[in-house]
């Protein structure tokens, strides 16, 4: 089992919650107070190396237009973690090729965070949230074309070639790709991707050997979703050798008190609202689940966490806090109800979580706790044929 | 589609397309706004009476077949000039709403052999102002009220009980919310180059706006009607983007002034 370090960076200092209409795409940016950001940004850097100290792995992401993460790019922030950082693991989750709209960039900046990581790096793709589209306006009912296109032609271009080859297919046109320089790592870094209900997606993704990772689900729908990843999976030689990853919200404290004091402050996460407008451009679901949302049967997922009390999310494995023996039999149950999974990837920061509580719960995580689970096996994939060869 | 014609789907561009038609007469071919409330409405029995009307559904619209190249509404446009060919018209009438109008704009520039008269209402396709300026609402980063109010001169107009439909009329719906997205997001609801080809337009052309549309204003649609050579622009009082469905009488009474 790994553990896995994570913030989104968030930027809380907000007029009060309940007079704003969103916090994300179109919260003004007057709002954002740059000697404030100056001292985020360091501070949430400083948590990532304290994390890298610690004997944590390192992860970061990127979104766009919201107080609720100002990295606004995950491949600046891996790149000072692989300057900065000797020890841990760095992994993006992840490039948001369906928006940024050129994956040869992409490409490029891996290979070279990997060679200055010499080889820590592990790099997600991903299709991007919803309210992403407006910032990147990217079309909404093309993100998972773009996402496969892009991630076919990102691991060719990491390949050694003779000469530069064209690529010229629906959303990307080159004539003269020849990558200077290419991954530190053989063949390349592995590969995350996300999701949350596509199941097609998940096992695709299995299929090319790649992690999977899911976020803030139920235990039984995360099951689900691994279930589907191992009957999937193939070996594809990559670096660590696929497998599933989990994030809750986690918090680490002395006392029962203390710690759902601080878990308190990680749901500012769950509650950070979004115009409907932002939350399910056309398109961006198939029609089918737009036919429920029609009918009023599909919320999406943050309308119905944000109805429910910290201890029904525990009991649901979204939300893992307690004593440091507490959250270890909390994240072993878990592990039990999924069909074990390999990377366990810890939201230890959100909201007004202050930089003192953060670094408290993050070294007794990883004092007390992670030595609990760190040896928790790698999962089996379900599918014999693989787990015969 | 909702009304009483007869509807049948025909072999266009190598496309399934749906096609309703309604009453006798020199052919009408009705191009209907994105979310297709016209064929429900009385106006186009009325039309019925006069005009053999013809409402094909372009690829990605009611069950029209969508296939993955298909981009935006200049490509729309040829499906729709091939459907005129399939059906064997002539001395068409062409009236567009909205995206319909647009389409019908696209397809002016092209090929008016079978082309003889073009009503354009409340349409989109091109950009008068420069980059800082929101020529047309934005409707997909608004919030849905705000939508509402623009579109609507009294918004219990566009009132819409989703929960008296079946699955198939409700998969239309979203379809037509998802086919509108990928053909007109961006660029955002127009077409670059429409602008510079409209003085190909040489049959008489009527653009018919609601004075209160606040999706695309009157002084967006008059400056379109500017650049089709010998336009007429008529406003239509009480009424946003669909005047045809807010103020049937004054939009008829413009409209038939026009095509009879």
């Amino acid at each position: 089992m790994r553990a896995w370090h994570f913030t989104e960076m968030p930027y809380p200092n907000l007029p009060p919650i309940e007079s704003l209409s969103t916090m994300r795409v179109s919260l003004p940016n007057k709002l954002f107070d740059p000697k404030i950001g100056a001292d985020l940004y360091n501070r949430y850097l400083d948590e990532y190396m304290i994390a890298d100290d610690l004997g944590l792995d390192m992860l970061c992401n990127e979104h766009h237009q919201t107080a609720t993460c100002i990295d606004v790019c995950a491949p600046l922030t891996a790149a000072i973690l692989a300057r900065q950082t000797s020890k841990g693991q760095i992994c993006i989750l992840g490039n948001p090729i369906a928006n940024r709209g050129d994956p040869i960039r992409i490409a490029e900046e891996m290979a070279m965070i990997d060679c200055i990581s010499r080889g820590r790096l592990e790099v997600g793709f991903v299709r991007g949230v919803p309210y992403e589209i407006f910032a990147a306006n990217s079309n909404p009912t093309e993100t998972v074309e773009r996402l496969w296109e892009g991630i076919d032609l990102v691991t060719k271009a990491w390949s050694p070639v003779d000469e530069p080859f064209n690529f010229e297919g629906k959303f990307t046109h080159r004539r003269a790709i020849n990558l200077w320089p290419r991954p530190y790592q053989t063949p390349h870094p592995a590969i995350w991707i996300t999701g949350s209900s596509d199941l097609e997606n998940i096992k695709r993704a299995a299929a090319r050997g790649f992690v999977f990772a899911t976020f803030l689900q139920p235990h039984t729908k995360v099951k689900w979703m691994f279930d589907g990843y191992r009957s999937a999976y193939q070996d594809m030689g990559l670096p660590g050798g696929g497998g599933t990853a989990y994030m809750p919200l986690v918090y680490t404290a002395d006392s029962e008190e203390e710690a759902e004091k601080g878990a308190r402050e990680l749901t500012w996460y769950l509650n950070a609202k979004t115009e409907p407008q932002y939350r399910n451009p056309p398109g961006y679901v198939p029609v089918d689940f737009n036919v429920n949302a029609l009918k009023g049967t599909f919320t999406g997922r943050t309308d119905a966490m944000r109805a429910k009390s910290m201890e029904f999310l525990k009991e649901e494995g979204v939300m893992v806090y307690g004593t440091p023996d507490s959250v270890a039999k909390q994240l072993k149950r878990l592990y039990d109800l999924v069909g074990g999974f390999d990377h366990l990837l810890m939201m230890q920061q959100a909201g007004w979580l202050d930089h003192a509580r953060t670094v408290k719960s993050m070294s007794l995580f990883a004092k007390e706790v992670f030595p609990q689970i760190k040896d928790l096996p790698r999962t089996k994939p379900l599918n014999t044929k693989a787990a015969a060869e | 589609m909702s009304g009483s014609g007869n509807v049948q789907m025909i072999k266009a561009g190598g496309l399934s397309i749906e096609v309703e038609r309604r009453g006798a007469g020199r052919p009408l071919l009705l191009l209907a706004s994105e979310e297709q409330l016209e064929s429900g409405s009385s106006f186009v029995d009325e039309l019925a009476k006069k005009f053999e009307v013809i409402m094909p559904s372009p690829p990605g619209f009611g069950t029209s077949e969508r296939p993955d190249w298909m981009g935006n509404p200049d490509d729309l446009s040829y499906i729709m000039l091939d459907v005129i060919d399939v059906l064997g018209l002539k001395d068409v009438t062409l009236v567009g709403f909205s995206l319909g109008g647009w389409i019908a704009a696209e397809m002016a520039v092209k090929n008016t052999t079978k082309i003889s008269k073009l009503v354009l209402v409340d349409a989109y396709g091109v950009k008068i102002g420069g980059p800082y300026d929101r020529d047309i609402m934005d409707i997909w980063t608004d919030h849905p009220s705000k939508v509402v109010t623009a579109k609507w001169a009294n918004p219990e107009n566009g009132k819409r009980d989703f929960s008296t439909m079946n699955d198939d009329q409700l998969t239309v719906v979203a379809r037509n919310m998802e086919s509108f997205a990928r053909f007109c997001w961006s660029p955002y609801m127009h077409n670059p180059n429409l602008r510079q080809r409209l003085h190909r337009v040489t049959v008489p052309t009527l653009f018919i706006w609601g004075e209160k549309d606040g999706i695309t204003a009157p002084s967006y649609g008059e400056a379109y009607s500017k650049l089709v050579p010998g336009a007429k622009f008529v406003k239509i009082a009480n009424a946003g983007h669909y005047p045809h469905l807010e103020a049937t009488d004054a939009f008829m009474s413009a409209l038939n002034g026009f095509i009879n």
